[in-house]
């Protein structure tokens, strides 16, 4: 009777998140914003920023907005002088992919009231709260353009006696 | 809406200067971070952004530890700190003040707090165990806002250990009454349940009713996880089937709010979700099928609008179609569909087209040839993505008679990609096809060249060992096998005249060992010749030591006769004083060989080198050897896991600071309980290995999820209708040339390009008809059903003996073939199913000599079926005796029991699986040092089986069997018993034994039967007889652990001692010692993997700390402890 020795263990329903991250920089390659969902060293994320921005910065201007990178599908997309890039699993659907940026932009936009990239860059940390309204832990949390931005204007107007109700109405509807 | 962004914008400096920017901008472009900016800006080096950020960070650093910065000015200063970080700089001076903001600061400063743990830290960072009170707080705090911030943070990263701690909050949320809490929740949970699945195993229900939730949100949050646990496992969710058909019709007729809408489409977001859903339940299973068909149709109508959403939406309603049962109608408007993507001239729609079409191709081969053109253009297209994606569609369609052309498509895209992981996986393509379909010995041969000289030194280790396996056992005829060993002589030879300098390490190593054991088939070379050449490979600077050996070893069988000795001579002089001890041993080896030419060829006979080498595996000759090294005062000998183990242990001791002699309080799961910096740094290294092996799993293997598997190494595997269907559906005669297919398609398929010559158009074609050969034409079918003799020539021959790989890593990167196909969507590892494969490739090829080994035959089918099915019941046996419907069987093998075991209480005999000829039933016994497991195989066919073997394997259990020869015979309607003995080796709350039967019937043919056993951690657990003094210097030795609330049987007189006394009957735990308030509780698996249990009651809860030396065993333990106290 013999047996098998044992194997190498591989689930066939690998447990990842939809995307591994997010990221924003400009023509000349400055990174503007970063979002990371999955655990990583600082060094592999300095590796990666290196290796995306090269690599979408010299992408010619008909090709398509997708990219094999190792495992993943990068998908990118320019608006104005700011590139948009987002890693998402190799399975996934790539003009899904395509209108979550787009969806993000959007919303940067009714925010902002007309984006552009000097808003990202002096007020990153909103266009942050603003992301983590839209994505949680790597998957879709809300598509809606009104919900989201009611989250995110009313904690802004927040003031510091923050136990009172009025607040509690803007964010969550009556 | 992509003009968004589309502003004037001019030059950085100049806007930044002015004051008319829009409002936000404006405000802070004269604050502080502002200033910082506008300073990067005007520099022109980056030496001076480095010393201007330099000098801001010790400027930073010094005010964040000043004690009077209050948290209005750290907000600030944080903010400064996360764009100095985005820089690149590294600021980690600020990670713990940017928690202790969180901690303290108000919302707004909380906020800011809580963006710069998130960006700074990631799930493994040691100092987010710093972050858990905070976490709690908030989490229990009546500022909504604050929750949210919480549960954000929480489903962003979180101590993997720390989950039990914040579970019952987060759990409480789920009927929050807010539905941005809710939906808060939800996805929280669903990123526990990704990284610890044992955790929230019970709020299962509680999905459920997020499901139901009347808020849309809240539902299509629900679905991420669904979506995971039907991947899991299909079969336990379709009733649900009918709900989500309901929901998708909702959302399609537009019944959800406004609000939900993206550029018109009714949440296109939930709708894929849906239909990603309903195609894993809808898979291979008719009736689940038949519900969703409508639905579908409708979705296909309703998305016609021109944009990339609905095109999204239409991709993946196309990919359901194509996975479901089959309906024919509903096939001809997906490939229509299909059509459309293709021949747009959108460069991203073709590209999602080719990526469809190579998803559909095995089940509708014809689909490619009409777009024929189409993807003749995309092969020559400047955008290497389209390219690469073009050429992964031709692998999928390649035959005996479009090889040629498609690897060298494949070649040529190889020369001009700099990307290693392209390469490993194209070159394994290639490789993979030359093995498969090869033409003849000559194209083999030097494909395999080009494979070895470009895929080099990155290639996966299995195409070179397959390449010498295929070399070494050869085909069927011994003519053929020495023409191609041959050739490939001559071919290295000729190589190692040229430059031998420029070839990779792995391609020196192959020729080595090719011209080592087949240079004497060239009569015309000189052994010397060869010998002189192989030395030339020594002298370079580029070979690493192990080539060098190879090359030693190859001289060593090469270096009979006279002429050859002096170079032997020579080389074992230089190599015979390395210092590497590898080369010293070859060289002396060859030394010794070189000179006796009767000992070399008795250890390297020529002829008999098929023959398996017997190889004492347990080094039983070197017994005496051993004993008296020990005798001498030795240490003996502990394998690596264990000398680990105890270095971590002692190391465990050591470092714990202070002598607690009990775990005394832990009325908080705060930080501060957990002093120990042990315990820190083994959190941190826990989840970050998690994260790790995902990695590594998803670049070793192939990634073949979501593809329908029809592919095998003997090729093209039909056995499912489609094909069949769709041929009836479709209009087009399979006949027609592909020329005249050509001229028909190429008008949509040129609108991207200019016109092209009249020369490149013929061009064009004549590359189709040899691309598209054999997909139209009559011999199509002998491709996509029966086997062709020509692509038979590279397989391997099949042997009887053929034992199963030994190493992990060669099973796991078998091509997957039909069976896999049906076993996919249960939850069964993907182990079981290679190894399945395996069987049946083995079975098949004995059966019918490789006449029809595509096909597989019904019966292996519903072999492999029956045990997973009962996969239920017999978990339910193992967990709590009851009364099955197989009782009298019970009763009957009861008798066949081994003697010494009917003393013991067994389990329930639970009948695992049935065929045509066995029976297999199955208990275990629980014996004081480990778990017996009792096989019962009957044979109920009316002639006798012989040659019975069985292997049962589970990664997480330790199988040791107590005899172990096959069975010779076993005569009809008897009955004959497997014992194994079973100890753990990694806890689990509950372990899944595969097991496997082959034997072989009176016709000789080799059978196999497969079962699934489930035991659950309780079958193994003992009580652990300590005193107290003992229990608290194990407490403190003990690395891993958890706490969780449990409940506390509350109506008894004394409710500690109730719900211990439970615990101890239930799940055979040994009650130390209860004192007052505080129990200690004491069990293990073998009497090294202890688990300690503290517990306390705790305002009407059982607040349980779990430790022990063994990892994940705390988190199975508790729960089963959990259920037995819910159960009772």
């Amino acid at each position: 009777m013999f047996f098998l020795l044992p194997y190498t263990v591989c689930n066939p329903c690998r447990r990842v998140n939809m995307m591994r991250f997010l990221l924003l920089f400009s023509r000349q390659g400055k990174l503007r914003l970063q979002k990371w969902f999955t655990a990583m060293t600082d060094r592999e994320k300095k590796k990666i920023i290196r290796e995306m921005t090269t690599i979408v910065l010299a992408r010619q201007p008909r090709s398509c907005n997708f990219l094999q990178w190792k495992d993943l599908k990068i998908i990118y997309k320019r608006y104005a002088s700011l590139y948009f890039c987002l890693a998402v699993e190799n399975q996934e659907n790539e003009l899904l992919a395509l209108e979550v940026i787009h969806r993000y932009v959007e919303l940067l936009d009714k925010y902002f009231g007309n984006v552009c990239e000097l808003d990202i860059i002096f007020n990153f940390e909103k266009a942050y709260f603003i992301l983590d309204e839209f994505l949680m832990g790597g998957e879709i949390q809300e598509t809606s353009k009104q919900i989201v931005n009611r989250a995110i204007e009313s904690s802004d107007m927040l003031q510091e006696d923050d136990h009172s109700e009025w607040y509690e109405v803007e964010l969550f509807g009556p | 809406m992509s003009d968004v962004m589309e502003k004037t914008l001019t030059a950085l400096p100049s806007l930044l200067s002015l004051d008319s920017q829009p409002g936000s901008a404006k405000l802070s472009a004269n604050s502080k971070l502002g200033n910082l900016i506008r300073g990067i800006t005007e520099l022109t080096s980056k030496h001076e952004e480095e010393k201007l950020i330099q000098r801001e960070l010790s400027s930073i650093k010094e005010q964040v530890s000043s004690p009077n910065t209050t948290m209005r000015q750290m907000k600030e200063l944080m903010v400064r700190t996360i764009y100095c970080e985005m820089l690149g700089y590294e600021a980690s001076f600020s990670y713990i003040h940017a928690i202790k903001l969180a901690q303290q600061g108000n919302v707004l400063e909380k906020r800011v707090g809580y963006l710069a743990v998130s960006l700074f830290l990631n799930e493994s960072h040691e100092l987010l165990l710093l972050l858990v009170n905070t976490v709690l707080k908030d989490l229990q705090s009546t500022n909504l806002i604050e929750v949210c911030m919480a549960l954000t943070v929480v489903s962003q990263m979180f101590p993997k250990d720390m989950i039990p701690a914040i579970l019952p909050l987060v759990e409480e949320k789920l009927s929050h009454s807010k539905e941005i809490i809710r939906r808060k929740a939800v996805l929280a949970l669903y990123k526990f349940y990704l990284i610890a699945p044992n955790q929230v195993q019970h709020i299962h229900n509680k999905f459920r009713k997020a499901l139901c939730d009347k808020d849309p949100g809240v539902m299509s949050a629900s679905l991420h996880i669904y979506l995971q646990l039907i991947q899991e496992n299909p079969e336990g969710y379709k009733d649900l089937t009918m709900s989500f058909v309901t929901i998708l019709k909702q959302v399609v007729m537009g019944k959800l709010p406004m609000d939900f809408n993206y550029h018109c489409v009714p949440a296109p977001w939930l709708q894929i979700h849906l239909l990603r859903i309903l195609s894993l339940l809808g898979k291979n299973d008719q009736s689940m099928s038949e519900i969703m068909y409508e639905i579908l149709d409708e979705s296909l109508q309703r998305a016609e609008m021109n944009h990339n959403i609905t095109y999204a939406i239409l991709y993946e309603c196309v990919k359901c179609i194509y996975t479901i049962h089959p309906k024919p109608d509903l096939l001809e408007k997906a490939a229509k569909c299909i059509g459309s993507f293709v021949l747009s001239p959108r460069i991203n729609l073709k590209y999602l087209g080719l990526k469809a079409l190579t998803y559909v191709v095995q089940q509708d081969p014809k689909l490619v040839l009409q777009h024929q053109m189409t993807i003749i253009e995309c092969l020559d297209h400047p955008d290497l993505i389209i390219k690469r994606e073009t050429l992964e569609l031709l692998f999928r369609i390649t035959n005996a008679q479009n090889v040629t052309v498609i690897v060298e498509k494949m070649l040529d895209f190889l020369q001009v990609s700099e990307d290693n992981h392209t390469t490993i996986d194209l070159v394994g393509k290639v490789a993979e096809l030359a093995e498969k379909y090869a033409p003849d010995n000559e194209w083999f041969i030097e494909t395999m060249n080009t494979v070895f000289s470009v895929g080099g030194d990155v290639m996966q280790p299995d195409i070179p060992n397959s390449f010498l396996k295929l070399l070494l056992e050869g085909f069927d005829s011994v003519e053929e096998d020495k023409k191609l060993r041959l050739f490939a002589v001559n071919s290295y030879v000729s190589l190692l005249q040229g430059e031998p300098s420029r070839l990779p390490q792995r391609f020196l190593q192959v020729i080595c060992w090719v011209l080592g054991e087949y240079a004497h088939l060239n009569e015309d070379v000189e052994p010397d010749a060869v010998l002189r050449l192989l030395a030339k490979l020594l002298d370079m600077k580029s070979s690493t030591s192990e080539t060098k050996s190879w090359v030693l070893i190859a001289m060593t069988k090469l270096c009979s006769g006279g002429a050859a000795f002096s170079v032997a001579h020579e080389v074992s002089e230089t190599y015979g004083s390395s210092m590497d001890t590898m080369l010293r041993q070859r060289a002396q080896e060859l030394q010794h060989l070189s000179q006796d030419s009767a000992l070399q060829s008795r250890v390297f006979p020529r002829s008999g080198s098929q023959e398996p080498v017997e190889v004492d595996s347990s080094l039983s000759f070197l017994d005496g050897f051993v004993s008296e090294a020990l005798a001498a005062g030795a240490a003996p000998y502990k394998p690596p896991h264990q000398r680990q183990e105890e270095m971590s242990r002692s190391k465990v001791l050591s470092l714990e600071p202070y002598g607690l002699s009990l775990p005394i309080s832990m009325s908080s799961c705060s930080v501060t309980d957990r002093q120990s910096p042990t315990l820190l740094s083994m959190s941190s290294s826990l989840s970050g290995d998690s994260a790790e092996l995902s990695h590594k799993a998803s670049s070793t293997t192939l990634k073949l999820d979501g593809v329908t598997r029809v592919w095998g190494r003997e090729g093209y595997l039909v056995q499912r209708e489609p094909v069949q269907e769709a041929a009836q559906v479709e209009a087009p005669s399979p006949l027609r040339s592909p020329r005249q297919q050509g001229d028909e398609d190429s008008p949509h398929s040129q609108t991207p390009t200019p016109t092209p010559t009249p020369e490149s158009e013929q061009e064009k074609q004549q590359l189709a008809s040899s691309l598209f050969v054999g997909l139209a034409s009559p011999s199509s079918v002998s491709l996509m059903g029966k086997s062709e003799q020509t692509s038979q020539r590279f397989r391997r021959k099949a042997r009887i003996q053929d034992k199963p790989p030994t190493s992990g890593e060669q099973i796991n990167n078998l091509p997957p073939g039909g069976a896999a196909d049906l076993l996919l969507d249960s939850n069964v590892s993907s182990e079981l199913v290679s190894s399945l494969e395996q069987t049946h490739r083995n079975s098949l090829d004995l059966t019918a000599n490789g006449a029809c080994d595509a096909e597989l035959p019904d019966g292996d089918v519903k072999e492999i079926k029956t045990p997973l099915s009962t996969d239920d019941s017999v978990l339910a046996a193992g967990l709590s005796p009851h009364e099955g419907p197989d009782r009298p069987k019970d009763l009957c093998l009861t008798s066949y029991l081994p003697a010494e075991l009917s003393g013991l209480s067994h389990s329930e005999i639970t009948l695992l699986c049935t065929n045509q000829s066995l029976d297999l039933s199955a208990c275990h016994v629980q014996k004081e040092d480990c778990v017996e497991l009792v096989v019962f195989i009957k044979n109920s066919s009316d002639s006798a089986a012989h040659q019975l073997q069985m292997q049962i394997s589970c990664e997480e259990i330790e199988v040791s069997c107590v005899c172990d020869s096959p069975v010779e015979e076993l005569k009809s309607h008897s009955v004959t018993v497997c014992q194994y003995f079973l100890t753990v080796k990694r806890p689990s709350v509950c372990f899944d034994l595969v097991g496997m039967v082959y034997y072989q019937l009176a016709a000789g043919s080799l059978q196999t039967a497969q079962f699934l056993y489930k035991l659950p951690l309780t079958s193994f657990i003992r009580p652990l007889a300590v005193s107290t003094e003992e229990y608290g210097t194990m407490w403190l030795a003990f690395s891993h652990d958890t706490k969780q609330n449990l409940p506390l049987m509350k109506d008894e007189r004394e409710p500690l001692t109730a719900t211990l006394n439970l615990l101890k009957t239930k799940l055979q735990l040994h009650v130390v010692e209860i004192i007052g308030e505080e129990g200690i509780v004491a069990c293990c698996l073998r009497p090294d993997q202890q688990c300690l249990l503290h517990c306390r009651m705790h305002a009407g809860m059982l607040a349980a700390w779990l430790r022990s030396p063994v990892p994940d065993l705390p988190d199975s333990l508790l729960y089963h402890c959990q259920r037995a106290l819910q159960e009772r």
